[in-house]
């Protein structure tokens, strides 16, 4: 099995420059309704509307910037267009940090790259990556867009994250946390005994999407004319104060003498 | 991703938190809210007619052509082509029991054990009715061990696998893609890795070395498509050139807040926050 790439293009590091396919590593699996009409069940159709519920034509559509409550400045298409990146295959890296320099909120899309053509070439700049220890910041555009990603590696395979921009992630720097009287020693060491029995390993792989599998198992049952039954939601409750709460469930733990809490 | 920008956003910044639950350990219960904590920094255009009037989208009977209300639509599954199965609101909800208002916390793990590959979306966690104190414990004790909770919850119809971190203080939820969504080298087809030679891998990391810097430089990382066109936006306001008002009345406005405003005052002393429905 494999995957089509999604675009072509060169990556550049110092003088060098490797040919590279984009690969998206992800796939998103939601689960996608419609919006059907209720007493036909049909497809509706969607179209753009005045006020006045007068329909307006795709041809005589434009593009509006609200600057004050009802007035807008309009932008051409044209100068939209100028405003879009030029043209070109290079995916340019400006520049290698060190792992703890991006944090994770700057991440948002993994692609792979894969070789094209030149391999050897490919795998020395993987080899290259793993040896120094760091991650690449560089820059493409794509489709009349441009983008900034995180040159990085996966098992002995070139990683391309796409990242958010500046404005996107510094405010949320500015914030200060919480404050209150100081906890007390007893209840921090015994959060970090509960979260110390909690302890364990990211495994990916034992987490699944259950409510995406009985929607599917629901509307399968449904389709075949079955009226599966439901389960009444509840809410738990919850009491005493966070001392209790934490000798209680260290209490729980250690009397079940495992580590998971149901 | 370019016709995103012509709509409205989703998500109208009103200060009201995105989601409103409970995060659990063992059997400490925190009340949170959830903002989503980056914003985004595209511009948004707002669709027009030809003499600058506000257009809405509506839906529409393809039968009749009649406009139809949002109550006499209804969610339907394709089962197979041009067949649809009907799903109501309240049976989703219900077929998510027990998790809709919890996140529970039944593992944590080294925070840097979890692959760049899995981090989708991250949320700021504010503390809600009085959680305070247990906030601030499992913060502070979360960064003391350098651990990761993790978890699955519902939220908005959908199943999230998430873990949820503490930064400086602070309590943040980051959305995890699923195991089964993140596709592997050998699924995609890429060829067998090679040894390279010795002389090309050093190449490189020479060529690494020189271009490697302690932090990133922040000025190279903006939208600059996003800044172009408000610069445009800003030059031609002020020129009042294409400058439109319509006649019709706005429909009711969302008040448009400052996100971090709402979350400096939900991590404040004081919380007068309305808890999401």
């Amino acid at each position: 099995m494999s995957a089509r790439a999604v675009w072509k293009g060169a990556l550049k590091v110092g003088p060098s420059a490797i040919p590279v396919k984009l690969y998206a590593a992800v796939e998103d699996r939601k689960v996608r309704f419609h919006v059907l009409q209720d007493r036909t069940h049909s497809r509706v159709k969607q179209h753009m509307v005045r006020d006045t519920g007068e329909e307006v034509a795709r041809k005589s559509f434009r593009k509006g910037f609200e600057v004050e409550p009802g007035a807008f400045v309009i932008l051409k298409d044209d100068e939209l267009n100028r405003l879009k990146p030029e043209e070109s295959r290079d995916i340019q890296a400006t520049r290698f940090v060190p792992h703890s320099a991006l944090r994770n909120e700057w991440y948002e899309r993994p692609y792979y790259l894969g070789p094209d053509e030149d391999v050897s070439k490919y795998f020395a700049l993987v080899d290259a990556i793993q040896k120094t220890n760091k991650v690449g910041i560089v820059r493409w555009s794509m489709r009349g867009k441009a983008y900034i990603g995180a040159l990085t590696t996966d098992d002995h395979y070139l990683l391309l994250i796409k990242l958010r921009y500046a404005d996107e992630v510094e405010p949320a720097r500015t914030l200060s946390a919480p404050e209150g009287t100081r906890l007390e020693p007893k209840e921090l060491g015994m959060a970090k005994e509960l979260v110390t029995a909690l302890d364990g390993k990211f495994e990916p792989d034992v987490f699944h999407d259950n409510y995406r599998e009985r929607v599917l198992t629901f509307v399968e049952a449904k389709s075949k004319g079955k009226h599966p039954r439901l389960p009444i939601v509840k809410n738990r409750a919850t009491g005493g104060s966070l001392d209790v709460q934490l000798s209680r469930s260290l209490a729980a733990i250690k009397h079940n003498g495992e580590k998971k809490l149901a | 991703m370019g016709k995103r920008n012509l709509r409205r956003k989703s998500q109208p910044e009103t200060g009201r938190p995105f989601w409103s639950g409970t995060i659990t350990f063992g059997l400490v219960s925190i009340p949170v809210n959830l903002f989503p904590a980056s914003r985004d920094s595209r511009v948004s255009l707002r669709m027009l007619g030809p003499d600058g009037e506000p257009l809405k989208r509506d839906y529409y009977s393809a039968e009749t052509g009649k406009e139809l209300e949002s109550s006499e639509t209804v969610r339907g599954f394709e089962t197979s082509r041009g067949k649809y199965v009907t799903v109501t609101e309240e049976e989703l909800e219900r077929l998510a029991p027990d998790k809709s208002r919890d996140i529970n916390l039944r593992v944590f793990v080294p925070s840097n054990d979890i692959s760049r590959l899995y981090f989708n979306k991250g949320y700021i966690l504010t503390p809600a009715d009085k959680s305070g104190k247990a906030y601030r414990l499992l913060a502070e004790t979360m960064e003391a061990t350098d651990r990761a909770g993790v978890a699955t919850f519902v939220m908005h119809g959908k199943e999230y696998l998430v873990a949820i971190l503490a930064i400086s203080g602070i309590l943040r939820a980051e959305t995890l893609r699923f195991h089964d969504e993140i596709r592997t080298p050998s699924d995609i087809g890429l060829p067998r890795p090679q040894k390279p030679s010795a002389s090309s891998v050093e190449m490189f990391s020479r060529a690494i070395r020189r271009l490697t810097k302690k932090e990133l430089d922040l000025e190279e990382m903006h939208d600059k498509y996003a800044e172009g066109m408000r610069e445009l936006i800003e030059r031609k306001h002020k020129k009042h050139q294409d400058v439109v008002e319509s006649a019709a009345p706005p429909e009711s406005p969302a008040k448009v807040v400052d996100l971090m405003e709402v979350l400096k005052q939900s991590l404040g002393p004081e919380r007068k926050l309305k808890r999401a429905g």
